[in-house]
């Protein structure tokens, strides 16, 4: 299918919207009405047709408008940008995997030609027709993780293995959940991942971590996660904080069905062939409350899941201060039908929800 | 999360190719080279990897561990040379008798264990005998980085000296090259000594020369951290046993010269494994009971796993005793 | 008693040890004020170290407490010198020379041990292989995530960044790369409404 680009804004007006098409393919991260930490763990081939799974990088009608606003945030903060200078190698490895993916995966929007070292590349949605040397950066207008990057959705953190640690040596990060790259940059994987409550106790990031160094060239992986914010601010940094953190106390019960946003990472891993480092993009959904429950099955989940999860969680996602206030509204699309296992949103099967005229009838 | 859950298949990805050259280099070590079967590309490498090579020795599959010694740089073909191990299990035997160019066979993705640490302000190479392969394509990848290297290379004699003459004639000055049939040796701790900061070191060769490498670096205040070894293990034959696989429902037997994991996967069980040398710790595997004595050989688990006795790497890994049951 | 015991904390958070004469030709020891104890205690356990050693010592408020008995130590080279960001052109000198197997012994305040740790690893020891010991005082350097200044020893949390001028607290999320603990704006979601500052472990 050819993409219809949204113009929107992620700041601002906030005029971000998700079309029918987006909100059905939404990777919805919940398999059944609980939460807790888990690897959660799989290959990352395929998957249905039109999925955000089924394509290696997913590219959706908000890519102009992210990338632009992705433009906005480096010339306001270069520093959401490095790579230690041990990675160039790795950011060559990351440019090709994009190219090559996106040129194959979607050919009418994206082309690669490739004869030997000098290359053309071609992206049709953000009018860029660029031949360079591959290897050689004096041939482009930035480091190669940087070029390409900026013509991605999502984060990507670029991490070097070293004796069977991971290392953050480098990245681009405007999308992310509340982490600086500039502070974590070089830091071991259990260092970054050091403010995560409960997970270390439960032995989550010992595990996930021998999953990661033992993804290979060819087999890549991915997981969700995810957390809540209010407004479709994809730049939830630390860095603007003292300037978004007010925001979050926004929230009335007018206006919460269409500011408060479910936040879902599609996260991938893949092993780099030419650095041996492991590529970890970090893909940003936005969905508002509003558009969610629209699926009757993640309208009734979404409440069970918010009302159970326990408040370390809470706290650390950000939203323990507007969970009243979210349980509120979403108690009213759950109607206490069980639900179907698995993310899907099963329209065909699951029934609407049950007002309470519904439910007296019956 | 999303489709039905997609089962890991064990090992690396395969990829199928020709054996588009054997070229035998002196009386022990042959170097093969592969092109792909569809003509596509090989995948670029990183310097230090190995690919498992497949070999269909007529009933047996034979799945042996190979540093890929071509130039990382060069996609259209990948080279391993393999030494010739008479008492050994049979690999590298079939691979210099029966392997011929023309034949199909099938190898892995590339798997690296033995990276070059790319922060690294100079890397010094000590290769013993066949422990050369993967120095080769370190080189020619530092070659074309502009990376700071040498090479110190102990072979028994000149006639078994595997591409001596390549490397001394295009480095004259990188490579040293010590035979031990006139009595010559790396001097490690002069090598050792006067070495800048951030230089590292890497050894390949036989488990004597590495642990020799180690200590001596660490009697010299090297980190740790700057000193890089690979060996592979072969497993090594033993007495048969049995072995009860809980989760597979079956019980199957060891023999003599095969693998606890080489056992599995002949009886069908599809256990996990990439370096197969007890090394990257993919099949590692929990023991539910056992009465009896394990012989650990792999250098994946700490010695609290070994004493332990709740954990096996079968892949060079075996049992003497009564019974053993796993969790696989 | 200019030893503290630091609550365990997150991963990030350095954990300091206890100095050990370690083997290598060279021995460069980097201490500020009561770290100067660490180094005379490690010369307790192997006085002959400090044959090899070159000692660079910042005595901030301790003055003459500890310098001549650093110097009777006979290190090959002993260095005082009025601050940390003085004695940097010297630390940098030395490592640019220095051959792997140098040992480096840090002493004192974290924020000196985190900067000199740094200057060595950008020279290309691995962290793993500096040794720290902790001594005196508890005052972090700490970095504004909002600006990216360094406020230095710190002592009350939440403390005011001495570069932008926000309310910021005091993590123990630490950068090993900036040498600083993170500092996060405290009343972005409440502008002005600030608790009363407390001394750091008290």
């Amino acid at each position: 299918m050819t993409i219809q680009f949204n113009t929107e804004t992620f700041r601002d007006d906030y005029s971000f919207r998700n079309s029918d098409w987006a909100i059905k393919r939404f990777p919805f991260p919940f398999h059944e009405d609980s939460y807790m930490y888990s690897v959660n763990m799989e290959q990352h081939r395929g998957g249905p047709e039109g999925s955000v799974y089924e394509k290696r990088f997913d590219v959706d009608e908000h890519y102009v408008s992210e990338m632009q606003d992705r433009a906005i945030v480096l010339a306001d903060d270069p520093l959401r940008c490095q790579s230690l200078p041990h990675m160039t190698l790795a950011g060559w490895d990351t440019l090709e995997l994009i190219m090559v993916s996106k040129s194959e995966d979607y050919p009418d929007l994206f082309e690669l030609h490739r004869d030997g070292n000098r290359w053309r590349w071609i992206n049709k949605p953000m009018g860029i027709d660029h031949t360079f040397t591959f290897l050689d950066e004096t041939t482009l207008p930035c480091g190669p993780l940087e070029y390409i990057t900026r013509q991605a959705q999502g984060d990507y953190a670029v991490l070097d293995q070293r004796g069977d640690m991971l290392y953050m040596d480098a990245g681009m990060v405007t999308t992310q959940a509340d982490w600086s790259l500039d502070f974590d940059i070089g830091m071991d994987f259990f260092e970054w991942h050091a403010p995560v409550p409960l997970a270390h106790e439960m032995g989550i990031f010992k595990r996930a971590l021998k999953f990661l160094l033992n993804i290979q060239q060819g087999a890549p992986a991915r997981r969700l996660n995810w957390t809540m914010t209010v407004n479709p601010l994809l730049d939830t940094s630390p860095e603007n904080y003292h300037k978004w953190g007010i925001q979050k106390t926004s929230l009335t019960p007018e206006n919460i069905g269409a500011k408060q946003h479910l936040r879902v990472e599609l996260q991938t891993f893949y092993r780099l062939p030419r650095s041996n480092a492991l590529l970890f993009p970090i893909r940003c959904y936005l969905i508002a409350f509003q558009d969610l429950v629209r699926i009757p099955k993640w309208g009734r989940r979404l409440h069970r899941v918010v009302r159970d999860l326990p408040d370390e969680l809470a706290t650390y996602k950000g939203f323990i201060a507007n969970r009243p206030l979210m349980l509120d509204y979403l108690g009213r699309h759950d109607d206490g039908l069980p639900t179907s296992p698995g993310v899907w949103p099963d329209l065909d099967s699951e029934p609407p929800l049950q007002t309470q005229n519904d439910a007296r009838s019956r | 999360m999303s489709a039905a859950p997609q089962k890991a298949r064990a090992g690396a990805e395969k990829i199928d190719v020709i054996v588009s050259a054997v070229v035998p280099l002196n009386e022990l070590v042959t170097r093969f080279e592969f092109t792909r079967a569809d003509d596509k590309a090989f995948p670029p490498f990183s310097a230090g990897a190995h690919t498992v090579v497949e070999m269909r020795d007529g009933d047996r599959l034979r799945l042996n561990p190979y540093s890929l010694m071509s130039d990382p740089a060069d996609s259209s073909q990948y080279a391993i040379s393999v030494r010739r191990d008479d008492a050994g299990r049979g690999g590298s035997l079939f691979m210099h008798r029966s392997v011929k160019v023309g034949d199909r066979m099938k190898i892995s993705y590339p798997v690296n264990l033995f990276p070059l640490d790319l922060r690294g302000r100079k890397h010094v190479f000590l290769a013993g005998g066949i422990g050369i392969t993967p120095f080769m394509a370190m080189i020619a990848h530092l070659e074309r980085m502009g990376g700071a290297w040498e090479l110190h290379y102990a072979c028994r004699n000149e006639a078994l000296g595997t591409y001596v003459d390549q490397l001394t004639s295009r480095y004259p000055n990188k490579v040293h090259v010590y035979f031990d049939d006139r009595n010559q040796a790396i001097a490690l701790e002069d090598l050792l000594d006067g070495q800048p900061l951030g230089t590292h070191v890497y050894v390949c060769g036989p488990k004597g020369m590495i642990d020799w490498v180690h200590a001596t670096a660490a009697a010299h205040g090297w980190p740790d951290e700057n000193v890089h070894s690979e060996e592979f293990l072969a497993p090594q034959p033993g007495k048969p046993f049995e072995v009860r696989l809980c989760r597979s429902d079956i019980t199957i037997q060891v023999g003599e010269s095969e693998s606890l994991l080489e056992a599995m996967e002949r009886c069908g069980v599809d256990a996990p494994f990439l370096c197969r040398g007890g090394a990257c710790g993919q099949c590692e595997t929990d023991v539910i009971e056992a009465d009896g004595t394990f012989v650990h050989r792999d250098h994946w688990l700490d010695d609290e796993d070994h004493t332990s006795g709740k954990k096996i790497m079968p892949c060079v890994s075996r049992f003497v005793g009564k019974s053993l049951v796993l969790d696989r | 008693m200019t030893k503290f015991q630091f609550p365990e904390s997150i991963r990030s958070r350095p954990v300091y040890g206890t100095l050990e004469p370690r083997p290598g030709k060279a021995h460069l020891m980097i201490a500020d004020a009561e770290g100067a104890e660490a180094l005379l205690d490690l010369a307790t356990r192997e006085a002959r170290l400090f044959a090899q050693g070159h000692i660079i010592y910042i005595p901030k408020t301790t003055g003459e407490t500890y310098t001549q008995r650093l110097r009777d130590l006979g290190p090959a080279q002993f260095h005082v010198g009025p601050t940390y960001e003085a004695s940097v052109p010297r630390i940098r000198r030395v490592l640019s020379d220095a051959h792997m197997g140098l040992q480096v012994y840090l002493a004192g305040t974290e924020g000196l041990m985190g900067q000199a740790q740094n200057e060595a690893m950008q020279a290309g020891i691995p962290h793993s292989a500096i040794q720290t010991e902790h001594r005196g005082s508890v005052a972090r350097r700490m970095q504004c995530v909002h600006c990216k200044g360094i406020t230095e020893d710190v002592v009350t949390d939440p403390f005011v960044c001495s570069h932008c001028g926000l309310n910021l607290f005091v993590r123990d999320h630490y950068s090993r790369r900036l040498a600083a603990f993170q500092g996060v704006c405290i009343d972005a979601e409440d502008p002005g409404n600030l608790p009363d500052p407390v001394e750091l472990y008290t």
